[in-house]
Protein backbone atom coordinates (compact mmCIF):
# COMPACT_ATOMS: atom_id res chain seq x y z
CA UNK A 1 0.00 0.00 0.00
CA UNK A 2 1.40 3.35 -0.94
CA UNK A 3 -0.08 6.52 0.45
CA UNK A 4 1.93 9.40 -0.89
CA UNK A 5 1.84 12.67 1.02
CA UNK A 6 -0.75 11.24 3.34
CA UNK A 7 -0.58 13.17 6.63
CA UNK A 8 -2.28 10.41 8.60
CA UNK A 9 0.81 8.30 9.43
CA UNK A 10 2.65 11.37 10.67
CA UNK A 11 -0.33 12.42 12.75
CA UNK A 12 -0.55 8.95 14.27
CA UNK A 13 3.17 8.84 14.94
CA UNK A 14 3.58 12.35 16.32
CA UNK A 15 2.32 11.68 19.87
CA UNK A 16 5.07 9.09 20.27
CA UNK A 17 7.72 11.48 19.02
CA UNK A 18 6.37 14.24 21.27
CA UNK A 19 6.42 11.92 24.27
CA UNK A 20 9.95 10.75 23.57
CA UNK A 21 11.14 14.33 23.23
CA UNK A 22 9.38 15.36 26.44
CA UNK A 23 10.42 12.41 28.56
CA UNK A 24 13.72 11.36 27.04
CA UNK A 25 15.15 14.17 24.92
CA UNK A 26 14.62 17.07 27.29
CA UNK A 27 15.60 15.17 30.46
CA UNK A 28 18.74 14.03 28.64
CA UNK A 29 19.63 17.64 27.84
CA UNK A 30 18.91 18.60 31.45
CA UNK A 31 21.18 15.80 32.60
CA UNK A 32 23.94 17.35 30.51
CA UNK A 33 23.25 20.78 32.00
CA UNK A 34 23.18 19.42 35.55
CA UNK A 35 26.33 17.39 35.05
CA UNK A 36 28.20 20.39 33.64
CA UNK A 37 27.08 22.71 36.45
CA UNK A 38 29.22 23.00 39.55
CA UNK A 39 30.70 25.74 41.74
CA UNK A 40 34.06 25.03 40.08
CA UNK A 41 32.87 25.65 36.54
CA UNK A 42 31.49 23.34 33.86
CA UNK A 43 34.03 20.56 34.30
CA UNK A 44 33.99 20.67 38.10
CA UNK A 45 31.91 17.53 38.62
CA UNK A 46 34.01 15.51 36.23
CA UNK A 47 37.25 16.76 37.73
CA UNK A 48 35.93 15.69 41.09
CA UNK A 49 35.04 12.30 39.63
CA UNK A 50 38.39 11.70 38.01
CA UNK A 51 40.33 12.83 41.08
CA UNK A 52 38.34 10.74 43.53
CA UNK A 53 39.54 7.22 44.00
CA UNK A 54 35.92 6.21 44.50
CA UNK A 55 34.97 6.80 40.89
CA UNK A 56 37.71 4.55 39.58
CA UNK A 57 36.76 1.82 42.03
CA UNK A 58 33.14 2.20 40.94
CA UNK A 59 33.99 2.08 37.26
CA UNK A 60 36.26 -0.89 37.81
CA UNK A 61 33.59 -2.78 39.79
CA UNK A 62 30.98 -2.15 37.12
CA UNK A 63 33.31 -3.21 34.32
CA UNK A 64 34.53 -6.32 36.16
CA UNK A 65 30.97 -7.39 37.01
CA UNK A 66 29.91 -6.83 33.39
CA UNK A 67 32.99 -8.62 32.12
CA UNK A 68 32.32 -11.66 34.27
CA UNK A 69 28.56 -12.04 34.03
CA UNK A 70 27.94 -11.32 30.35
CA UNK A 71 30.19 -14.05 28.89
CA UNK A 72 29.01 -16.55 31.51
CA UNK A 73 25.38 -15.74 30.80
CA UNK A 74 25.99 -16.17 27.09
CA UNK A 75 27.64 -19.58 27.54
CA UNK A 76 25.03 -20.84 30.01
CA UNK A 77 22.16 -19.39 27.99
CA UNK A 78 23.47 -21.08 24.86
CA UNK A 79 23.90 -24.39 26.64
CA UNK A 80 20.35 -24.21 28.01
CA UNK A 81 18.93 -23.21 24.62
CA UNK A 82 20.68 -26.09 22.85
CA UNK A 83 19.52 -28.46 25.56
CA UNK A 84 15.86 -27.41 25.42
CA UNK A 85 15.94 -27.28 21.63
CA UNK A 86 16.41 -31.05 21.54
CA UNK A 87 12.67 -31.12 22.22
CA UNK A 88 12.74 -34.14 24.48
CA UNK A 89 9.52 -35.16 26.13
CA UNK A 90 8.44 -32.42 28.52
CA UNK A 91 10.80 -29.78 27.12
CA UNK A 92 8.09 -27.12 27.32
CA UNK A 93 7.85 -27.58 31.07
CA UNK A 94 11.59 -27.04 31.43
CA UNK A 95 11.35 -24.02 29.14
CA UNK A 96 8.80 -22.41 31.47
CA UNK A 97 10.89 -23.30 34.50
CA UNK A 98 13.91 -21.56 33.02
CA UNK A 99 11.70 -18.58 32.16
CA UNK A 100 10.74 -17.97 35.80
CA UNK A 101 13.40 -15.33 36.55
CA UNK A 102 12.46 -13.42 33.38
CA UNK A 103 9.54 -11.77 35.10
CA UNK A 104 11.26 -11.32 38.46
CA UNK A 105 12.69 -7.96 39.40
CA UNK A 106 16.26 -7.52 40.48
CA UNK A 107 15.01 -6.60 43.95
CA UNK A 108 12.94 -9.74 44.29
CA UNK A 109 15.71 -11.93 42.86
CA UNK A 110 18.23 -10.50 45.31
CA UNK A 111 15.92 -11.23 48.22
CA UNK A 112 15.64 -14.80 46.97
CA UNK A 113 19.40 -14.96 46.83
CA UNK A 114 19.39 -13.73 50.42
CA UNK A 115 17.36 -16.77 51.49
CA UNK A 116 20.29 -18.87 50.28
CA UNK A 117 23.28 -16.71 51.24
CA UNK A 118 21.96 -14.95 54.34
CA UNK A 119 23.47 -15.67 57.74
CA UNK A 120 20.66 -18.11 58.53
CA UNK A 121 20.25 -19.00 54.88
CA UNK A 122 20.07 -22.32 53.14
CA UNK A 123 23.78 -22.55 52.35
CA UNK A 124 24.90 -21.91 55.93
CA UNK A 125 22.35 -24.36 57.27
CA UNK A 126 23.46 -27.00 54.79
CA UNK A 127 27.14 -26.44 55.61
CA UNK A 128 26.53 -26.58 59.34
CA UNK A 129 24.23 -29.59 59.16
CA UNK A 130 26.70 -31.58 57.08
CA UNK A 131 29.43 -30.62 59.51
CA UNK A 132 31.60 -28.89 56.93
CA UNK A 133 31.75 -25.80 59.11
CA UNK A 134 31.07 -25.51 62.81
CA UNK A 135 29.55 -22.04 62.88
CA UNK A 136 27.67 -20.19 60.15
CA UNK A 137 29.74 -17.75 58.13
CA UNK A 138 28.98 -14.42 56.54
CA UNK A 139 28.54 -14.29 52.78
CA UNK A 140 27.26 -10.73 52.69
CA UNK A 141 28.36 -7.54 54.35
CA UNK A 142 31.07 -4.94 54.12
CA UNK A 143 33.64 -6.99 55.99
CA UNK A 144 33.43 -9.90 53.54
CA UNK A 145 33.47 -8.04 50.25
CA UNK A 146 35.10 -10.83 48.24
CA UNK A 147 32.31 -13.22 49.13
CA UNK A 148 29.61 -10.59 48.63
CA UNK A 149 31.05 -9.90 45.18
CA UNK A 150 30.59 -13.53 44.17
CA UNK A 151 27.11 -13.67 45.67
CA UNK A 152 26.20 -10.72 43.45
CA UNK A 153 27.71 -12.46 40.42
CA UNK A 154 25.77 -15.68 41.12
CA UNK A 155 22.55 -13.75 41.68
CA UNK A 156 22.94 -11.86 38.42
CA UNK A 157 23.67 -15.06 36.55
CA UNK A 158 20.63 -16.74 38.08
CA UNK A 159 18.44 -13.75 37.27
CA UNK A 160 19.52 -12.78 33.77
CA UNK A 161 20.69 -15.97 32.04
CA UNK A 162 17.06 -16.82 31.11
CA UNK A 163 16.87 -13.65 29.03
CA UNK A 164 19.84 -14.78 26.97
CA UNK A 165 18.32 -18.26 26.84
CA UNK A 166 15.02 -17.02 25.40
CA UNK A 167 16.69 -14.85 22.76
CA UNK A 168 18.96 -17.71 21.69
CA UNK A 169 16.16 -20.27 21.69
CA UNK A 170 14.15 -17.96 19.43
CA UNK A 171 17.24 -17.70 17.22
CA UNK A 172 17.67 -21.47 17.09
CA UNK A 173 14.25 -21.80 15.46
CA UNK A 174 15.81 -20.21 12.39
CA UNK A 175 18.18 -23.12 11.88
CA UNK A 176 16.95 -24.93 8.80
CA UNK A 177 16.46 -28.66 9.41
CA UNK A 178 17.44 -29.43 5.82
CA UNK A 179 20.92 -28.02 6.36
CA UNK A 180 21.38 -30.36 9.28
CA UNK A 181 20.09 -33.31 7.24
CA UNK A 182 22.45 -32.42 4.41
CA UNK A 183 25.27 -32.24 6.92
CA UNK A 184 24.37 -35.72 8.13
CA UNK A 185 24.60 -37.03 4.58
CA UNK A 186 28.07 -35.53 4.25
CA UNK A 187 29.05 -37.11 7.53
CA UNK A 188 29.58 -33.93 9.56
CA UNK A 189 30.42 -34.57 13.17
CA UNK A 190 28.19 -33.03 15.85
CA UNK A 191 30.85 -30.45 16.62
CA UNK A 192 31.23 -29.55 12.96
CA UNK A 193 27.46 -29.15 12.59
CA UNK A 194 27.49 -26.88 15.60
CA UNK A 195 30.33 -24.67 14.43
CA UNK A 196 29.53 -24.61 10.70
CA UNK A 197 25.74 -24.47 10.67
CA UNK A 198 24.20 -23.61 14.02
CA UNK A 199 26.62 -20.95 15.20
CA UNK A 200 26.54 -18.85 11.99
CA UNK A 201 22.72 -18.85 11.95
CA UNK A 202 22.68 -18.00 15.63
CA UNK A 203 25.17 -15.17 15.33
CA UNK A 204 22.69 -12.27 15.07
CA UNK A 205 20.77 -13.53 18.10
CA UNK A 206 23.99 -13.97 20.02
CA UNK A 207 25.11 -10.46 19.22
CA UNK A 208 21.70 -9.10 20.23
CA UNK A 209 21.75 -11.00 23.52
CA UNK A 210 25.35 -9.99 24.15
CA UNK A 211 24.70 -6.30 23.62
CA UNK A 212 21.40 -6.14 25.48
CA UNK A 213 22.99 -7.86 28.43
CA UNK A 214 26.05 -5.62 28.29
CA UNK A 215 23.80 -2.56 28.38
CA UNK A 216 21.82 -3.79 31.34
CA UNK A 217 24.84 -5.16 33.17
CA UNK A 218 26.42 -1.75 33.00
CA UNK A 219 23.32 -0.33 34.68
CA UNK A 220 23.35 -2.94 37.45
CA UNK A 221 21.80 -1.48 40.57
CA UNK A 222 19.05 -3.35 42.43
CA UNK A 223 20.97 -6.55 43.09
CA UNK A 224 24.05 -4.76 44.39
CA UNK A 225 22.10 -2.28 46.49
CA UNK A 226 19.75 -4.79 48.12
CA UNK A 227 22.43 -7.38 48.86
CA UNK A 228 25.34 -5.21 49.83
CA UNK A 229 24.37 -1.55 49.98
CA UNK A 230 27.37 0.58 48.95
CA UNK A 231 29.84 -2.09 49.98
CA UNK A 232 30.64 -2.70 46.35
CA UNK A 233 29.95 0.62 44.61
CA UNK A 234 28.67 0.49 41.02
CA UNK A 235 27.86 3.30 38.58
CA UNK A 236 24.08 3.38 38.97
CA UNK A 237 24.39 2.85 42.71
CA UNK A 238 26.61 5.91 43.03
CA UNK A 239 24.17 7.99 40.98
CA UNK A 240 21.42 6.88 43.35
CA UNK A 241 23.57 7.56 46.41
CA UNK A 242 24.52 11.06 45.31
CA UNK A 243 20.92 11.90 44.45
CA UNK A 244 19.03 10.47 47.42
CA UNK A 245 21.57 10.56 50.25
CA UNK A 246 23.80 13.51 49.42
CA UNK A 247 21.14 15.49 47.52
CA UNK A 248 23.64 16.38 44.85
CA UNK A 249 21.83 16.10 41.50
CA UNK A 250 24.89 17.42 39.69
CA UNK A 251 27.17 14.57 40.68
CA UNK A 252 24.30 12.13 40.22
CA UNK A 253 23.89 13.44 36.68
CA UNK A 254 27.60 13.14 36.03
CA UNK A 255 27.39 9.46 36.92
CA UNK A 256 24.19 9.14 34.89
CA UNK A 257 25.87 10.69 31.91
CA UNK A 258 28.72 8.20 32.11
CA UNK A 259 26.17 5.36 32.00
CA UNK A 260 24.40 7.02 29.08
CA UNK A 261 27.66 7.52 27.24
CA UNK A 262 28.56 3.85 27.49
CA UNK A 263 25.00 2.87 26.45
CA UNK A 264 25.17 5.11 23.41
CA UNK A 265 28.50 3.66 22.35
CA UNK A 266 27.26 0.09 22.78
CA UNK A 267 23.96 0.69 20.93
CA UNK A 268 25.75 2.53 18.20
CA UNK A 269 28.13 -0.37 17.66
CA UNK A 270 25.12 -2.63 17.58
CA UNK A 271 23.19 -0.61 15.01
CA UNK A 272 26.23 -0.20 12.79
CA UNK A 273 27.41 -3.79 12.79
CA UNK A 274 24.29 -5.85 13.36
CA UNK A 275 21.39 -3.87 12.02
CA UNK A 276 18.31 -5.88 12.97
CA UNK A 277 15.84 -7.02 10.37
CA UNK A 278 12.72 -4.97 9.90
CA UNK A 279 10.60 -6.33 12.67
CA UNK A 280 7.28 -6.42 10.84
CA UNK A 281 8.88 -8.73 8.29
CA UNK A 282 9.35 -11.24 11.03
CA UNK A 283 5.62 -11.70 11.19
CA UNK A 284 3.37 -11.76 14.18
CA UNK A 285 3.51 -13.64 17.39
CA UNK A 286 4.13 -17.30 16.88
CA UNK B 1 18.69 -45.13 27.61
CA UNK B 2 21.82 -43.43 28.95
CA UNK B 3 20.86 -40.33 27.02
CA UNK B 4 17.40 -40.36 28.56
CA UNK B 5 18.84 -40.59 32.05
CA UNK B 6 21.30 -37.80 31.26
CA UNK B 7 18.46 -35.57 30.07
CA UNK B 8 16.48 -36.36 33.19
CA UNK B 9 19.42 -35.50 35.44
CA UNK B 10 20.00 -32.19 33.66
CA UNK B 11 16.28 -31.40 33.93
CA UNK B 12 16.33 -32.06 37.67
CA UNK B 13 19.37 -29.81 38.07
CA UNK B 14 17.72 -27.03 36.04
CA UNK B 15 14.55 -27.38 38.07
CA UNK B 16 16.42 -27.18 41.37
CA UNK B 17 18.54 -24.22 40.27
CA UNK B 18 15.64 -22.09 39.02
CA UNK B 19 12.80 -23.15 41.32
CA UNK B 20 14.90 -23.57 44.46
CA UNK B 21 15.36 -19.90 45.40
CA UNK B 22 11.71 -19.11 44.61
CA UNK B 23 10.57 -22.00 46.76
CA UNK B 24 12.95 -20.95 49.55
CA UNK B 25 11.64 -17.38 49.72
CA UNK B 26 7.99 -18.44 49.70
CA UNK B 27 8.70 -20.92 52.51
CA UNK B 28 10.82 -18.39 54.41
CA UNK B 29 8.02 -15.84 54.26
CA UNK B 30 5.73 -18.37 55.94
CA UNK B 31 8.21 -19.71 58.51
CA UNK B 32 7.94 -18.56 62.13
CA UNK B 33 11.07 -16.60 63.03
CA UNK B 34 12.09 -18.94 65.84
CA UNK B 35 12.19 -21.82 63.39
CA UNK B 36 13.96 -19.84 60.68
CA UNK B 37 16.89 -19.06 62.94
CA UNK B 38 17.42 -22.67 63.99
CA UNK B 39 20.55 -23.74 62.20
CA UNK B 40 19.64 -27.42 62.14
CA UNK B 41 16.26 -27.00 60.49
CA UNK B 42 15.65 -26.12 56.84
CA UNK B 43 11.94 -26.72 56.39
CA UNK B 44 9.49 -25.31 58.94
CA UNK B 45 7.22 -27.56 61.00
CA UNK B 46 4.50 -24.94 61.19
CA UNK B 47 3.54 -22.09 58.90
CA UNK B 48 2.46 -18.58 59.78
CA UNK B 49 0.95 -15.62 57.96
CA UNK B 50 2.29 -13.18 60.55
CA UNK B 51 5.13 -11.91 58.37
CA UNK B 52 2.91 -11.13 55.42
CA UNK B 53 0.43 -9.52 57.76
CA UNK B 54 3.01 -7.27 59.39
CA UNK B 55 4.46 -6.35 56.00
CA UNK B 56 1.06 -5.26 54.79
CA UNK B 57 -0.37 -3.77 57.97
CA UNK B 58 2.54 -2.37 59.99
CA UNK B 59 5.26 -1.83 57.42
CA UNK B 60 3.32 0.05 54.73
CA UNK B 61 3.46 -2.88 52.33
CA UNK B 62 -0.18 -2.59 51.33
CA UNK B 63 0.06 1.09 50.35
CA UNK B 64 3.26 0.39 48.44
CA UNK B 65 1.68 -2.55 46.62
CA UNK B 66 -1.34 -0.46 45.67
CA UNK B 67 0.97 2.33 44.48
CA UNK B 68 2.85 -0.16 42.33
CA UNK B 69 -0.35 -1.48 40.79
CA UNK B 70 -1.60 2.01 40.04
CA UNK B 71 1.71 3.09 38.51
CA UNK B 72 1.74 -0.01 36.31
CA UNK B 73 -1.87 0.45 35.15
CA UNK B 74 -1.36 4.13 34.33
CA UNK B 75 1.83 3.30 32.46
CA UNK B 76 0.06 0.64 30.41
CA UNK B 77 -2.82 2.98 29.59
CA UNK B 78 -0.59 5.84 28.47
CA UNK B 79 1.77 3.52 26.60
CA UNK B 80 -1.07 2.00 24.60
CA UNK B 81 -2.76 5.32 23.86
CA UNK B 82 0.46 6.66 22.40
CA UNK B 83 2.16 3.48 21.27
CA UNK B 84 -0.63 1.71 19.44
CA UNK B 85 -1.18 4.39 16.75
CA UNK B 86 2.57 4.52 16.17
CA UNK B 87 2.73 0.73 15.94
CA UNK B 88 -0.11 0.80 13.43
CA UNK B 89 1.84 3.23 11.28
CA UNK B 90 4.92 1.00 11.32
CA UNK B 91 2.85 -2.08 10.52
CA UNK B 92 0.60 -0.70 7.80
CA UNK B 93 1.92 2.40 6.06
CA UNK B 94 4.67 2.75 3.50
CA UNK B 95 6.20 6.19 3.23
CA UNK B 96 9.47 7.99 2.98
CA UNK B 97 11.26 8.37 6.28
CA UNK B 98 9.61 5.35 7.87
CA UNK B 99 12.96 3.69 8.31
CA UNK B 100 14.15 6.65 10.32
CA UNK B 101 11.12 6.37 12.60
CA UNK B 102 11.84 2.71 13.10
CA UNK B 103 15.45 3.40 14.00
CA UNK B 104 14.33 6.05 16.50
CA UNK B 105 12.13 3.50 18.23
CA UNK B 106 14.88 0.88 18.24
CA UNK B 107 17.40 3.37 19.62
CA UNK B 108 15.15 4.54 22.43
CA UNK B 109 14.58 0.95 23.49
CA UNK B 110 18.10 0.79 24.88
CA UNK B 111 17.90 4.26 26.43
CA UNK B 112 19.05 4.00 30.05
CA UNK B 113 15.85 5.20 31.70
CA UNK B 114 17.52 5.70 35.04
CA UNK B 115 19.21 8.88 33.88
CA UNK B 116 15.92 10.73 33.32
CA UNK B 117 14.92 10.38 36.99
CA UNK B 118 17.24 13.06 38.36
CA UNK B 119 16.29 15.89 35.97
CA UNK B 120 12.61 14.96 36.20
CA UNK B 121 12.60 15.74 39.94
CA UNK B 122 13.15 19.45 39.29
CA UNK B 123 10.48 19.53 36.62
CA UNK B 124 8.05 17.60 38.80
CA UNK B 125 8.63 19.93 41.76
CA UNK B 126 7.68 22.86 39.55
CA UNK B 127 4.48 21.32 38.20
CA UNK B 128 3.46 19.50 41.37
CA UNK B 129 4.08 15.96 40.15
CA UNK B 130 6.82 15.15 42.64
CA UNK B 131 6.18 12.09 44.78
CA UNK B 132 3.02 11.20 42.85
CA UNK B 133 1.74 8.05 41.19
CA UNK B 134 1.28 9.87 37.90
CA UNK B 135 4.82 11.22 37.97
CA UNK B 136 6.32 7.75 38.26
CA UNK B 137 3.89 6.42 35.64
CA UNK B 138 4.95 9.06 33.12
CA UNK B 139 8.61 8.15 33.64
CA UNK B 140 7.86 4.44 33.40
CA UNK B 141 5.90 5.05 30.20
CA UNK B 142 8.99 6.38 28.48
CA UNK B 143 10.75 3.13 29.35
CA UNK B 144 7.80 0.96 28.23
CA UNK B 145 6.77 2.81 25.06
CA UNK B 146 9.51 1.57 22.72
CA UNK B 147 8.81 -2.04 23.70
CA UNK B 148 5.06 -1.62 23.24
CA UNK B 149 5.58 -0.11 19.79
CA UNK B 150 7.96 -2.88 18.73
CA UNK B 151 5.84 -5.74 20.06
CA UNK B 152 2.44 -4.45 18.95
CA UNK B 153 3.62 -3.50 15.47
CA UNK B 154 4.82 -7.08 15.18
CA UNK B 155 1.38 -8.30 16.22
CA UNK B 156 -0.45 -5.96 13.87
CA UNK B 157 1.64 -6.84 10.86
CA UNK B 158 0.95 -10.49 11.60
CA UNK B 159 -2.72 -9.82 10.87
CA UNK B 160 -3.34 -9.72 7.16
CA UNK B 161 -4.12 -6.26 5.84
CA UNK B 162 -6.62 -7.83 3.46
CA UNK B 163 -9.18 -8.29 6.23
CA UNK B 164 -9.03 -4.59 6.88
CA UNK B 165 -9.31 -3.77 3.21
CA UNK B 166 -12.30 -6.07 2.90
CA UNK B 167 -13.94 -4.14 5.72
CA UNK B 168 -13.27 -0.92 3.89
CA UNK B 169 -14.80 -2.32 0.70
CA UNK B 170 -17.95 -3.00 2.68
CA UNK B 171 -18.14 0.58 3.78
CA UNK B 172 -16.18 0.78 7.01
CA UNK B 173 -13.83 3.71 7.49
CA UNK B 174 -10.15 2.97 7.93
CA UNK B 175 -10.45 3.54 11.66
CA UNK B 176 -13.71 1.59 11.83
CA UNK B 177 -12.19 -1.36 10.11
CA UNK B 178 -9.19 -1.26 12.45
CA UNK B 179 -11.53 -1.14 15.43
CA UNK B 180 -13.93 -3.84 14.26
CA UNK B 181 -11.58 -6.22 12.48
CA UNK B 182 -7.90 -5.88 13.32
CA UNK B 183 -8.23 -4.98 16.99
CA UNK B 184 -10.32 -8.02 18.00
CA UNK B 185 -7.90 -10.29 16.15
CA UNK B 186 -4.93 -8.65 17.84
CA UNK B 187 -6.47 -8.70 21.30
CA UNK B 188 -4.74 -11.78 22.79
CA UNK B 189 -1.34 -10.51 21.67
CA UNK B 190 -2.12 -7.02 22.92
CA UNK B 191 -3.15 -8.43 26.28
CA UNK B 192 0.15 -10.30 26.49
CA UNK B 193 2.08 -7.14 25.69
CA UNK B 194 0.09 -5.23 28.33
CA UNK B 195 1.22 -7.85 30.83
CA UNK B 196 4.78 -7.45 29.64
CA UNK B 197 4.41 -3.71 30.23
CA UNK B 198 2.97 -4.39 33.68
CA UNK B 199 6.00 -6.47 34.61
CA UNK B 200 8.44 -3.84 33.32
CA UNK B 201 6.80 -1.18 35.47
CA UNK B 202 6.17 -3.43 38.50
CA UNK B 203 9.85 -4.37 38.58
CA UNK B 204 11.42 -0.97 37.92
CA UNK B 205 13.17 0.31 41.01
CA UNK B 206 15.68 3.09 40.31
CA UNK B 207 13.35 5.70 38.81
CA UNK B 208 10.57 4.90 41.26
CA UNK B 209 12.93 5.18 44.22
CA UNK B 210 14.36 8.49 43.06
CA UNK B 211 11.02 10.08 42.17
CA UNK B 212 9.12 9.14 45.33
CA UNK B 213 9.53 9.81 49.01
CA UNK B 214 6.26 8.94 50.74
CA UNK B 215 4.25 7.37 47.93
CA UNK B 216 6.79 4.63 47.33
CA UNK B 217 6.14 1.78 44.94
CA UNK B 218 6.79 -1.67 46.35
CA UNK B 219 10.32 -2.17 44.97
CA UNK B 220 11.28 1.38 45.97
CA UNK B 221 9.89 0.77 49.45
CA UNK B 222 11.82 -2.48 49.77
CA UNK B 223 15.02 -0.96 48.40
CA UNK B 224 14.93 1.77 51.02
CA UNK B 225 14.06 -0.42 53.96
CA UNK B 226 15.54 -3.83 53.15
CA UNK B 227 18.97 -3.24 54.66
CA UNK B 228 17.59 -2.11 58.00
CA UNK B 229 14.57 -4.40 58.13
CA UNK B 230 14.27 -7.74 59.88
CA UNK B 231 14.75 -10.81 57.71
CA UNK B 232 11.08 -11.73 57.68
CA UNK B 233 10.28 -8.40 56.04
CA UNK B 234 12.68 -9.23 53.22
CA UNK B 235 11.14 -12.63 52.65
CA UNK B 236 7.56 -11.41 52.77
CA UNK B 237 8.37 -8.48 50.46
CA UNK B 238 10.30 -10.65 48.02
CA UNK B 239 7.43 -13.11 47.87
CA UNK B 240 4.80 -10.42 47.33
CA UNK B 241 6.88 -8.92 44.53
CA UNK B 242 7.37 -12.29 42.86
CA UNK B 243 3.79 -13.54 42.90
CA UNK B 244 2.16 -11.35 40.20
CA UNK B 245 5.20 -11.79 37.99
CA UNK B 246 4.92 -15.56 38.23
CA UNK B 247 1.19 -15.58 37.60
CA UNK B 248 1.56 -13.38 34.58
CA UNK B 249 4.35 -15.39 33.10
CA UNK B 250 2.21 -18.46 33.49
CA UNK B 251 -0.66 -16.91 31.56
CA UNK B 252 1.52 -15.45 28.82
CA UNK B 253 3.85 -18.43 28.49
CA UNK B 254 2.84 -18.89 24.84
CA UNK B 255 4.19 -15.43 24.11
CA UNK B 256 7.49 -15.85 25.97
CA UNK B 257 9.60 -16.10 22.86
CA UNK B 258 7.86 -13.37 20.95
CA UNK B 259 7.98 -10.89 23.82
CA UNK B 260 11.38 -11.40 25.37
CA UNK B 261 12.98 -13.10 22.41
CA UNK B 262 12.00 -10.74 19.65
CA UNK B 263 11.43 -7.39 21.29
CA UNK B 264 15.03 -7.39 22.40
CA UNK B 265 16.52 -8.53 19.14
Amino acid sequence: MVYKKDPVPFLLFSPLIAYLILFMGIPLIQTFILAFTSPQGPWGNFERLVRSGEFWVTLQNTLVITGIIVPLQLILGLALALFVNQRFKGYLFILYIIAIPLALSDVSASLMSYTVFGYSGLLNKALVMTGLIEFPMYFLGRHVQDRAFWVIIITEIWRATPLVFVILLAGLQAVNKEYLEAADIFGFSKWKKFTRIILPVLRPSMMAALLIRTLFAFQIFGVVWVLNDRGIPVMAGEAYYYQTQLHNPNMASAYGLMIALVSVIISWLYLVFFRPKKYEERGGLA
Amino acid sequence: MIKKIAILVVCVLIFAWFVGPVFMIVIASLTPSTEYYKMDQILPRSLTLNHLESLFVRLKGWEATMNSVQVALWSILISFLIGLPAAYVLARYVFKGKNLLRIIVLMTRSFPVLIIAVPLITVYLRIGLNDTILGVSLAHTSMILPFIVIITSGILSGISVEYEEAGMVFGLSRFGSFLRITLPLALPGLAASAIYAFILSWNEVFVAAVLTLVNRTLPAHILNTAMTSPDYFKFAAGTVMAVPAMIFIFFTRKYLMSMWGISLK
